[in-house]
């Protein structure tokens, strides 16, 4: 596959961009692979494409039910950060974050990384003591964070509401200068090719119906495109995962739940960073094509149906008025929902599970786009070696009971 | 948005109500007999079932009674709805 470059645009531009090569082959399924990763959304194609690159796995595939970019990947607010409290979380998403900051010429494809820094506010005095022990956890564990007045948040993004008189007052906020956002189908399309390149196979609309075992070892998977011998299987279906764990005869600790969000007409460049609020529980940011790109809570119902309901719309609407009054003329142009698999303790299971051969990447709920490239890492390394990266080794299925949760709910900002 | 008929209050809008997720889980007769594993089983371990689900609402905005919804995962589409009965 040709390198893209300045020098691939001008050449493709001569012949009028009708010679470029498509991304990644099209392939029908092998017999047999050494690994095969379900699910081709960013943390899939990203684990395969770390099993080929650090593993030296070549003879692997990603089987998708339906294409490259058709699901949460390519459907998400964007928002990139490692802020989090407990030094388990943040060290696992300031992986990720390093990676980020190296992707697009490591993988040759321009993701569009742009760090230019989350707010998340605090309203309250105890948001304001929450964000404190954060800002300080944070720093301990070598992240970069501060804490900045409503006076700061002023000055950088001029048509936020930090007056007295708001409903919720803007008291300050934590910031994250190396936090940002990225082109999110990018992400799925850049891993697929670099992932391609490596000679792992993608298998679209390849929809997996069943999983083989031999008593507790895998064996293969069953899917519309017919039996594949494997025995190692990375399930990383997302909202998918219990569905999946079924078929194997195991229980998650999941609740799949619709989440929505949302897009406005394109509007002049007005926002250059992103705003992230829990108490009124909506966040913002404007993307480069101008529209503002909305995100909330989930829908509270489990749900599979990838669309939720209304009020939860005019909820968080809500909030980015209250944020933001000068946007309450714009006009929304795109809504959708997507399927999040929520866990007991908002944080993600990298696990490998009772049955030998099968391991599972879940449960990152409503904020998995950050984490793409480090849980790619990570699962690679769990799969490749049937242990985890010590990076993981605390997101195992087991800490449901030995009790070492790691209790991210309200306490890392977390409305993703 | 979900129109939910309350068995007693009649057809109200989703606002009204809160959700309490699956339904029929039994706690355990004695907790102290068991292992970490089966507690943990019982504590967090759903079904998430993709399809017909049974599950549990609340109408929290209003009688503030518990009652058990089969809903359809994914049309949404509520088939039964009834008074909350005795876990077998």
């Amino acid at each position: 596959m040709s390198k893209y470059s300045a020098y691939s645009l001008l050449k493709n531009a001569l012949s009028n961009n009708q010679n470029w090569k498509a991304s990644w082959r099209d392939v029908a399924p092998k017999t047999k692979y050494d690994a095969i990763i379900v699910g081709g959304g960013g943390h899939g194609l990203a684990t395969a494409y770390y099993l080929a690159k650090n593993h030296g796995m070549r003879n692997i595939a990603v089987v998708e039910k339906g294409w490259i970019g058709g699901g949460n990947t390519a459907r998400n607010t964007t928002i990139v950060r490692s802020n989090y409290l407990w030094t388990e979380a943040s060290l696992l998403y300031e992986k990720s974050l390093k990676l980020w900051e190296g992707l697009s010429q490591e993988i040759n494809f321009n993701v569009m990384f742009s760090q230019r820094g989350v707010y998340n506010l605090g309203h309250t005095l105890q948001d304001m003591r929450d964000i404190e022990r954060r800002v300080s956890a944070n720093q301990l564990n070598g992240i970069d964070a501060e804490v900045v007045d409503a006076a700061q948040i002023k000055e950088a993004i001029p048509m936020i509401d930090t007056s007295s008189g708001a409903r919720y007052p803007i008291l300050g906020a934590s910031l994250q200068r190396r936090a940002g956002v990225a082109r999110h189908d990018a992400v799925a399309w850049g891993y697929a090719r670099a992932a391609s390149e490596y000679g792992v196979d993608i298998i679209q609309q390849c929809e997996v119906t069943g999983i083989r075992k031999n008593g507790s070892q895998v064996i293969g998977i069953d899917t519309s495109r017919g039996f594949i011998q494997t025995e190692k299987v990375g399930a990383v279906v997302a909202g998918h995962a219990s569905v999946l764990a079924e078929m194997a005869g195991i229980r998650l600790p999941l609740e799949s739940h619709p989440l929505q969000a949302y897009v406005s007409e394109p509007l002049k460049p007005i926002l250059d960073t992103v705003i992230m609020s829990n108490a009124v529980h909506g966040y913002i940011s404007q993307s480069d094509k101008g529209e503002l790109v909305i995100g909330a809570g989930i829908d509270p119902y489990l749900g599979y149906g990838q669309k939720g309901s209304f009020c939860t719309i005019e909820h968080c609407m809500q909030a980015i008025v209250a944020l933001f009054p000068s946007f309450s003329r714009v006009r929304m142009l795109r809504q959708w929902g997507g399927i999040v698999d929520i866990s007991p303790d908002a944080c993600p299971i990298l696990s490998k599970t009772p049955i030998k051969g099968l391991y599972f990447n879940c449960g990152w709920g409503t904020g998995g786009f950050k984490a793409t490239p480090g849980s790619g890492w990570v699962f690679a390394h769990t799969i490749a070696n049937d242990q985890p990266h010590h990076l993981n080794a605390p997101f195992s299925l087991d800490r449901f009971s030995t009790g070492a949760l790691i209790d991210e709910h309200g306490a890392a900002a977390v409305a993703h | 948005m979900l129109l939910i008929k309350c068995p007693w209050c009649g057809e109200r809008d989703e606002t009204e109500f809160s959700y309490g997720g699956e339904a029929a889980i039994k706690r355990p007769q004695d907790p102290k007999a068991l292992d970490d594993k089966q507690w943990a089983d019982y504590l967090f371990m759903r079904k998430n079932t993709r399809g017909l689900f049974l599950e549990q609402w609340n109408h929290s905005l209003g009688c503030r009674q518990w009652f058990l919804v089969e809903r359809n995962t994914v049309t949404y589409e509520i088939t039964e709805i009834s008074k909350i009965k005795a876990i077998k």
